[in-house]
């Protein structure tokens, strides 16, 4: 057998929380350095597995586990591999991971418990990408709910709303959802086990036997999944969780959310929603277009009356999140793409947002703009990460997220015309509130409240290298991405167009 | 012949009771040692039947496998019974081990530790009852005991007034039980489960019967806290010690349920589509009103009692379907059920020693004065929330997808209202997690306990991660159910 590198990477963080069990309270740096080497493994080894999968061959890879029965009468197998559509993803959660340690280096309350639960929240995230069974897949994704929670009371920050009320806010919008996502899962097991004969929960498994249902079982069963992953990755109407949320997490969390936990919606919508139910997914492609075009134009108008720089973020991130919708939507090949590779582009993007944020909220002890100018003079690497952020998030060529924008607007312009482009519209206020919130925030005449503020530096720095470079890098050589992903969609459409021509549509 | 005439031939086979005979010499035992040891020894009884119970289990696992029918079907030891025994006995095992220094602040350890062991013998005979006499018996021992128990502490007025209330209500419920069964025994000439189910099956549905069976869900609707029939239970929950709280929340519950499948399933499977839908409403009711009121709760004993209700409600749910996946899901659930809910009330139990309260605002900054005893707390209620990788997922994973089929509005209803009880159970963590405690000193918890509260979590951890070995023995156990 060969090394198992994905039981590997999972494992990292989760061995690095149980030292940390061990270790007393009260030694703060050596907690901090073990939770940064844990990650950095899982790092080293996922940026491993993204240059060494095998673009040509496709589909799964680094397969583990798949012969080990786990559960026999559910048919579950601890099955983890990766394809062109999960490894960007995993890559993604390692590199935001990995920032999100060195963003909290200044946590200092309780850190012991902090890094722990920070550790175990990555892990779960991670598991959620490689798992290629869906009983698997459905374990990890409940499991990062908690340790969020308790780290949002413990250690978040109470300003519009409080902690309490943020954190239940996001807890319970999301276990309500995935609690709709399990009736339709449970549903799907019991069904896809009478058409197969015997159980099979592997996505590949499941996904032949579903694609055999009925029309009518495939459209109620989408209906039940599109609520839950829209829920997690805040589709309108299901998105106010999402600023409240950021609000009050602390700086890791919001990263983690933002950045990788949210996509677990898009990922999961595309890789279980979409292909084990095709009919499903063409029957609601139309209204998903329709809520993710509301969803881009509602949250941006939202960003734009926002007076808190954490509030901006979160309503930019709905808004973004629309534009994945909308591409997943479209069904085809680039249309999915792109939606995959916005994921990527909005996730290293949203995280480095959150970070600089998280930094300049530590340093002038507010988020609130209008108390804030000039930061640029005093700051200037501070600056410079955040403004990195915003011109992504505005789309600025030469960035990550610019391809994979235009890559959607040519998506859903080809198949919904007019509907996309009030979605592109909305590129045109997020650089608007984008802009006005750097300016506001980092231009003018410099206050003298602040002239004392120390830049980032050691540690701090690490989230902007990291995630300035991925951003920098991903946009001059799209390729990188863009390829990986397109050789994990391909084959998922080919899979979805043949049962959409059986079940004689298209 | 006349030697003959004194060879005493017994119609049955005796070994088939090996356990319950084993039980009640136990239980005797423990009590007379409790004449004879000095008062100030008696804290070793505690351990007495302990390792008895241990014993009698491991009796019980080589018996594994055994089918007997003893006196044409009025006692049946099968796999089914076997397993719930395996599961009274564990939970027993768990209070006994958790609740020692309770206990000995309590005073009486010879009666209480009897009266425990024949409770937990009533339930055993109960998971073995084949006909309505040996069911009834079985109930009222452990009903009667649990009475005892429940105002162990006697000059305790709330722990009076409680065992008083348990008392009258199980009095009436009992009549009312025994009335519905009347009314069977004169409907089909038999009180013997299996025949009855032959029987039903080829008659009509007359409005007797109907009646009858009303009365019986009402009945044994009481012993398991099914709503509407539930007021009793937050307050003889909230008055009783708390090991017997968890003790009558785990044991009192199980051994009704086993019973109740055998009554409904084996019984009246013939007229299924009249009682399932009754079932279906009551398990619907009782999850929806026990997650909400639990919601306002300020005493964690009430929370724990109505969660417990709701609980009730999940596993109300496999009898509806009726299927061997269904009485695979109420076993499985049962089992873990046993691990979370014992882990909650040892901790209350612990904690009351300390505190002297079961006030939920009185937990405050728990986790910092003791990290083991809030993590377990934790984990025990998410496991009854059902999140992952705790073993309640799986419970409700086979549970809910018994019933997909012909009642899916059910399986909405359970898990929408589990998610919701993760709002109460997470109040809890918040009070434990966030809040600074008043005092800070650390608590120290005595090694039994940590070896209890350690056990507990870890079979729920290993149950909700790796369920595959446990629910291979529930399907061996659910399969010898139908084989009668």
């Amino acid at each position: 057998m060969d090394f198992p590198i994905l039981l590997t990477i999972l494992l990292a963080p989760l061995v690095a929380s149980l030292i940390i069990m061990f270790i007393p309270k009260e030694e703060n740096i050596l907690i901090k350095s073990i939770a940064a080497a844990g990650m950095f493994v899982a790092l080293a080894l996922s940026l491993y597995a993204y240059f060494a999968y095998n673009k040509d061959i496709g589909g799964l890879q680094f397969v583990f586990g798949h012969e080990l029965p786990w559960i026999k009468d559910l048919g579950v197998t601890f099955f983890l591999a990766v394809d062109g559509i999960s490894l960007p993803m995993l890559l993604l959660t390692n590199l935001i991971g990995f920032s999100a340690i060195f963003a909290s280096w200044n946590v200092n309350n309780r850190p012991k418990e902090f890094f722990i639960l920070l550790l175990m929240l990555i892990a779960g995230v991670m598991g959620t990408f490689i798992a290629h069974d869906l009983f698997i897949f459905l374990l990890f994704y409940e499991v990062v709910v908690i340790p969020i929670y308790v780290m949002v009371i413990i250690w978040g920050s109470s300003k519009r709303v409080t902690k309490e009320y943020a954190g239940m806010k996001l807890t319970m919008y999301l276990l309500i959802g995935s609690g709709f996502l399990l009736v339709g899962v449970i549903a799907l097991f019991v069904k896809t086990t009478a058409i197969a004969g015997h159980p099979d929960m592997s996505f590949t498994g499941m996904a032949m036997a579903a694609q055999q249902l009925g029309e009518f079982d495939q459209i109620w069963l989408f209906a039940l999944m599109l609520f839950g992953f829209g829920s997690l990755i805040s589709m309108w109407p299901f998105h106010s969780w999402s600023p409240d949320g950021y609000a009050g997490a602390p700086t890791a969390v919001s990263m983690i959310h933002a950045g990788v936990l949210k996509k677990i919606g898009g990922y999961g919508l595309i890789k279980i929603a979409v292909y084990m139910l095709p009919l499903g997914a063409s029957f609601f492609a139309p209204y998903m277009a329709v809520l993710g075009v509301i969803g881009v134009a509602y949250a941006a108008m939202g960003a734009m009356a926002q007076k808190d720089l954490k509030y901006v973020v979160g309503y930019s991130s709905v808004s973004h999140m629309g534009y994945v919708i909308l591409a997943v939507a479209c069904l085809n090949v680039i249309g999915i793409n792109g939606a995959v590779a916005n994921m990527f582009a909005h996730g290293v993007m949203a995280a480095l947002f959150f970070s600089m944020i998280g930094f300049i909220y530590e340093k002038t002890h507010t988020r609130w703009i209008p108390d804030m100018g000039g930061l640029a003079r005093q700051t200037p690497r501070l600056a410079v990460g955040f403004m990195l952020a915003a011109l992504a998030s505005l789309g600025l060529p030469g960035l990550v997220s610019f391809i994979p924008e235009f890559t959607i607007f040519i998506a859903s312009f080809e198949v919904y015309g007019g509907v996309a482009v009030i979605g592109i519209a909305g590129i045109i206020i997020t650089a608007l509130y984008v802009l006005r919130a750097g300016a506001n925030t980092l231009f003018g005449p410099p206050r003298p409240e602040y002239d004392h503020l120390e830049d980032i530096k050691g540690p701090e720095m690490v989230p902007l290298v990291v995630l300035g470079t991925v951003l920098v890098v991903g946009g001059c050589l799209p390729s990188l991405l863009f390829d990986m992903i397109n050789s994990g969609v391909v084959p998922l459409h080919a899979a979805i167009s043949d049962a959409l021509q059986l079940g004689g549509k298209f | 012949m006349p030697t003959d005439m004194f060879i005493l031939t017994l119609p049955f086979d005796p070994s088939a009771l090996t356990l319950e005979i084993l039980m009640a010499g136990l239980a005797t035992l423990v009590l007379i040692l409790g004449i004879v040891v000095p008062k100030g020894s008696r804290h070793g009884l505690g351990w007495v039947s302990l390792l008895g119970i241990l014993g009698i289990m491991a009796v019980a696992v080589s018996l594994w496998g055994e089918k007997q029918e003893l006196l044409n079907g009025m006692y049946l030891l099968d796999n089914y019974a076997l397993f719930w025994k395996i599961t009274f006995m564990t939970a027993a095992a768990l209070v006994i081990l958790g609740c020692m220094r309770f206990v000995d602040k309590m005073g009486n350890q010879a009666e209480y530790y009897s009266l425990t062991l024949f409770a937990t013998l009533g339930m055993m005979v109960m998971a073995s009852a084949g006909d309505f006499i040996t069911f009834y018996l079985g109930l009222e021992l452990m009903t009667l005991s649990f009475v005892l128990l429940v105002c162990f502490r006697k000059t305790d007025a709330k722990s009076i007034e409680s065992g008083i209330k348990y008392l009258l209500l199980a009095g009436m419920s009992s009549a009312v039980l025994l009335y519905g069964l009347s009314i069977i025994y004169g409907l089909t000439g038999s009180i013997t489960i299996l025949e009855i189910g032959r029987i039903i099956a080829m008659q009509p549905l007359s409005p007797a019967l109907v009646l009858a069976v009303v009365m019986v869900i009402a009945g044994l609707g009481f012993k398991v806290s099914a709503v509407p029939f539930h007021m009793w239970s937050p307050d003889v929950y909230e008055g009783a010690p708390t090991p017997v709280t968890a003790y009558l929340a785990v044991g009192s519950k199980a051994a009704s349920f086993a019973i109740v499948l055998r009554l409904f399933i084996t019984g009246l499977p013939g007229i299924w589509e009249n009682w399932a839908f009754v079932m279906a409403i009551l398990a619907a009711v009782t999850i929806i009103v026990g997650n909400l009121v639990a919601i306002p709760q300020t005493n964690i004993k009430r929370m724990l009692a109505y969660s417990s209700i709701a609980q009730a409600g999940y596993i109300l749910v496999g009898l509806v379907a009726a299927t061997e996946a269904g009485i695979k899901g109420v076993m499985f659930y049962a089992f873990l059920y046993v691990f979370a809910t014992m882990a909650a009330f040892v901790v209350v139990a612990y904690y009351y020693n300390y505190s002297g309260s079961d006030e939920l605002k009185d937990y405050a900054g728990l986790a910092q004065r003791s990290p083991l005893l809030a993590a377990v707390m934790l984990v025990a209620l998410l496991s009854m929330a059902g999140i992952p990788p705790l073993a309640g997922f799986a419970g409700k994973f086979y549970l809910f997808s018994s019933i997909v089929g012909d009642y899916l509005w059910l399986v909405f209803v359970g898990l929408i209202m589990s998610m919701v009880s993760v709002y109460y159970y997470l109040r809890v963590a918040l009070v434990m997690y966030r809040d600074d405690p008043l005092d800070a000193t650390p608590i120290s918890v005595s090694s039994p306990v940590a070896v209890t509260l350690v056990f507990a979590t870890i079979a729920t951890l290993v149950i909700g991660i790796w369920p595959g070995p446990l629910s291979e023995v529930v399907n061996g156990a659910a399969h010898s159910f139908f084989l009668h």
